[in-house]
Parts: C-alpha cells; structure tokens; sequence
C-alpha cells in the first residue's frame, strides 16, 4: 500500500495555486520551521469573493498536498464560505490522510483562517462572518 | 532509471548468499538439535557458518553467537555486561550520543533500573573522540558501548583506541558494528573489542539474522531463554537458512572488500562533489572518515520527505532523518548531535551506494537531487526569506 492516496500525490506532484501574490488584501502564516512545517497564504478578495489565492509551503509530501487542495477549495468562493473551511474537508477531498499526518490539513485551515483575519483587520468595514469549524481534535504537536 | 540507493537501511541479497540457502529451504530441512545425520547434516552446516563467520573478525567459533540481527546483539550484549556490572557492584555505562536505538532504547531500559548512563558528545564531524571516552570512565564503569560506524552519517569511530583504553581500565568493550561488518576490515583481537554486532541484512545477507561476538571467558547474559541451542546462550531452533546466508555473504563481502571500497568511494566522492554545488547544503559527517557508501546532506529551506517522494518519482530509493519521515516530532537524533539545528535536520537526504552503482547513475542522482531541491525551493516560504534577507542562512 502506497503511503499517500492518489489525490494527494497529485496535489504534490503538481501542487496548484503555487506562488505569492504581492498585493494580497490578507496573506497567512502558521507553522514554524523548528517542527518542519510552513504554511504561507496570499488572498486576493473582491466584494466578497475570493478571487484569487496562492500559497507556498515548507514541508512534507501532505502539507504540499494539503495546501494545495486547501487553495482550490476556497478560490473563486464567498468568503463566508471560506470561513466554514474545516481540515476534514481538505483532508475528505484529498481521499483521506494517513493518521499521524492530520496536523497538516489543520495547518492549511489555519493558514487560510490567518489570512481571512488579516484581511478582516486591513477592512475593519467588513462585516465578520464566522466559520464553524469543526475540526477533529488534533493533538497539538508544537 | 531505478537506483537503489538506501543501503544503509537492507541490502539485496546476493546470489553466493541465496545458494548457500537454499539446501535449508529446501531438502535439507532437519532440525540441528536432532540426532539422526539428517538433522546433524543441518548442525553441520550451522557450525561451518559459525567458524567462517568468526574467521572473518578473527575470531574463534565458540565466540560467535547466531542472533536474530542487530538489535538483538546490542540488547544481548549490553545487557551481558549489565549483568556482570551489578555483581560486582558497577553500575556505570559509557556510551555516545550517536548510536542506534537499539543500544539507546536498551540503555534507557538500564537507567530506569538503576543504572548511570554517560552519553559522550560528537563533534561537528560526527566522530567521539577516544579521550573524551577516557575521561568519562569511571571506578563504577562496567561497559564502554561505541558503534563501529554510524548507520546515518556513516561516520567512522576509533575503536582501535576505545578499545585499548577499556583492555587497559578493564573495562568491557562493545561495539555495534552492523553498518561496518562486511565493509571495514575487522579485527576483534587487534582491537580489543570484547563484544560485537552484526545484521546479515546490512552485508548481502538474509534479513532476520545476524550474530554477535563475546570474546571467550565472558559469560553472556540469557536473552531468550529455552533450549541448549547456541550452546545455551540463545534458545531457539537454529534458522539454518538464514545462518548459511549470513555466513556466505559476510565471507563474500570480507574477500571482495578492498575491490568493492574502491569502487563505491570513487562513486561516493563523485556525488559528493556533485551536490556540493548546491548552494545552501553541507555534508554531514567527516568528509574522510565515512564509510564507503555513505553519501548524508543537508540542504536549507526544504523538507526531507517531499525530497525523498519526488526522488521516488524518479526512480532513486533514498531515506532522510527529517521528521516526518518517522512519524516523530524531532528530526534525527544523529543530526541534532553534530549541531545541525531543527530548521535543517529536516532537510537531509541520506544516499547509501553500494559497489555496483555506475557513473552514470551517480550523475543521474546528482542532477535528479538539484532539480528537485530546487523545486522545492522554489515555492518555499522559508527559502524566499533567506533569499530576500528576511531569514539568516545557517548553511
Ligand atoms: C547501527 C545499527 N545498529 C543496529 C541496527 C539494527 O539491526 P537489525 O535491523 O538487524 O535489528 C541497525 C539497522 O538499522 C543499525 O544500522
């Protein structure tokens, strides 16, 4: 048996929405480099679509694939909706990770939910809408 | 292209070594405790194993003691000397901070019980220093466990002067010699080391076998208890098969050693060479005193097991102390012991070669490993901010 399913090692191979976007209206970080994971999220948003968004990731084969597969589900959609982005979600679309790699599609969620606060803060006009997130525990492991 | 190049972790078995089992797999399938000839063939065939695995440590037969591998050894060995210590009321070991878990975990073991462990530094080469040794033996010391080479950076150990500060302090000496046996010339007498380990998997062999050495006059600890096999010291039907391939390979190794060395530093030095045109990577471990087919880097701002799955994609079998190729938090012990910091132990790349790998499948591994660095890279946050002067470059 592979280690990944096949939708992950797509999102590695070819990860989408690569990149940074220099004049983002919320960009995200989480992670840090000691525990070898590093997410970064660029947001473009309009009204209230997110109309473009990129990312850039230090880690391994999942975070990538997770990222990635993070940036396709939100791209193009309301940010209300982004904000219901939960790391089940990214993790269901990827056909599941292995166990001890679930703290990588939590990292993607927190990743997009740190840039949606960014531009929340830049555009204090805009009204918050939350997310429900309900994300599986994770032991937290920083 | 498919190129094995984790050596370090098993390698295939050789054709000597398949032959030599297949009698035990096959028509010769007696027990060697029986005493009917068809059993005593197969006891025949564990007692030649027995007495050409010794002589090519030069050591006796009686001192040869067919394990289940590695980890087995180092447990049986330590735990040897453990023994010995607490009759006589020593209950000190010196060790490093290097070594497989197979000696740390057993250690550890010891330490609950009672025991005081002294783990010796490295040095940014990756090499103990023998008086660093010297200095950590105490009046307490029953045991002085150094590996032979080190299965990460393949650093090489002195343990000719190791050996000779315990012979003269009376202290026992083990060494975990499993990535060594079958690649450095060995000498138990010239190197005073009264026990040592070995794994058939790691020289050609069969997995699941492997010995260990207690000079003569040292009573070996009981690890498995049962039967009289292995004159008492480990119980258990003797795996024949697997013996005989132990045996085979490590006689093939040892007699084609300095050809094969030859070969393999001459690919060795060439990736070196190659993927120290990287920018931003350093080797680990001394660039002289290494084994053979060892080949460990860091490379800055990328992670170790999205290096090792495109390099699969590429038909390169290579592993990486990053941490998340173990399922832990922290990167490798061995990486963190010779300095290298978390944000670059996650980084490294292990590649072990061995005799057979051509020229050209060294270049292929070079250009395969710089292209896929750099595509990492290149959608990397944390190597932007080291380019961009927002992070400071370690390497
Ligand atoms: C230095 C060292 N010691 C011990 C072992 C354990 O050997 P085995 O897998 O035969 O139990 C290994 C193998 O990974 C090793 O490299």
């Amino acid at each position: 048996m592979a280690l990944y399913s096949e939708k992950v090692m797509d999102h590695f191979r070819n990860p989408r929405n690569v990149g940074v976007i220099e004049d983002a209206d919320g960009v995200g970080e989480v992670g840090n480099a000691r525990c070898g994971d590093i997410m970064k999220m660029y947001l473009k948003i309009d009204g209230d679509i997110i109309t473009d968004v990129k990312f850039e990731t230090f880690g391994c084969g999942s975070a990538i694939a997770s990222s990635s597969m993070a940036t396709e589900l939100i791209k193009g959609q309301p940010v209300s909706e982004a904000m219901k982005l939960t790391n089940k979600a990214v993790a269901e679309a990827l056909d599941g990770l292995p166990e001890y790699k679930m703290h990588c599609s939590v990292l993607a969620e927190e990743a997009i939910k740190n840039a949606l606060d960014d531009y929340y803060e830049k555009n204090p006009d805009k009204k918050r809408v939350s997310g429900d997130s309900n994300r599986e525990k994770v032991e937290e492991t920083v | 292209m498919r190129i094995y190049a984790d050596n370090a972790a098993t390698t295939k078995l050789s054709k000597t070594a398949l032959n030599a089992m297949l009698p035990y797999l096959t028509e010769q399938y007696g027990n060697p405790s029986s005493l009917y000839s068809f059993g005593q063939k197969a006891k025949e065939a564990v007692e030649d194993a027995r007495m050409r695995t010794a002589r090519c440590i030069n050591a006796e037969a009686r001192e040869i003691i067919f394990t289940s591998g590695g980890s087995e050894s180092d447990n049986q060995a330590i735990l040897t000397a453990a023994e010995l210590g607490k009759a006589k009321g020593r209950r000190h070991i010196v060790s490093d901070t290097i070594e497989h878990h197979a000696v740390l975990h057993t250690l550890r073991k010891l330490e609950k019980d009672g025991f005081d462990v002294t783990y010796v530094p490295v040095g940014a080469n990756g090499i103990i220093n023998a008086s660093d040794i010297k200095a950590a033996i105490r009046d307490d010391t029953c045991l002085v466990t150094m590996m032979y080479a080190n299965n990460e950076i393949g650093t090489v150990q002195p343990v000719p002067e190791v050996g000779a500060i315990c012979r003269e302090r009376g202290i026992l000496f083990h060494t975990d010699a499993v990535q060594a046996a079958g690649h450095l010339p060995i000498d138990v007498l010239k190197d005073n080391i009264d026990m040592l380990s070995a794994s058939a998997h790691k020289f050609r062999g069969p997995k699941g076998v492997g010995f260990l050495y207690v000079r003569k006059g040292i009573r070996p600890y009981v690890l498995i208890e049962g039967g009289a096999q292995e004159r008492g010291r480990r119980a258990g039907t003797e795996n024949t098969a697997g013996i005989a391939g132990c045996a085979a390979a490590l006689c093939e190794a040892v007699s084609g050693m300095a050809e094969n060395a030859k070969k393999t530093t001459r690919m060795r030095d060439r990736i070196i060479k190659g993927l120290s045109e990287i920018p931003h990577s350093a080797l680990n471990g001394d660039r002289e005193k290494r084994l053979q087919g060892n080949v460990s880097f860091c490379f800055e701002g990328i992670e170790g097991e999205s290096l090792l799955l495109l390099l699969d994609d590429m038909g390169i079998s290579a592993s990486s102390g990053s941490a998340c190729t173990s399922g832990s938090l922290d990167p490798s012990h061995v990486l963190l012991a010779i300095g290298r910091v978390h944000d670059v132990a996650h980084g490294s790349l292990r590649l072990t070669i061995d005799e057979d790998l051509t020229e050209e499948e060294a270049d292929y591994i070079v250009s395969s490993v710089k292209e896929v660095v750099s595509r990492l890279r290149g959608f990397s946050p944390v190597w932007r901010e080291l380019c961009a002067g927002e992070r400071e470059f370690i390497l």
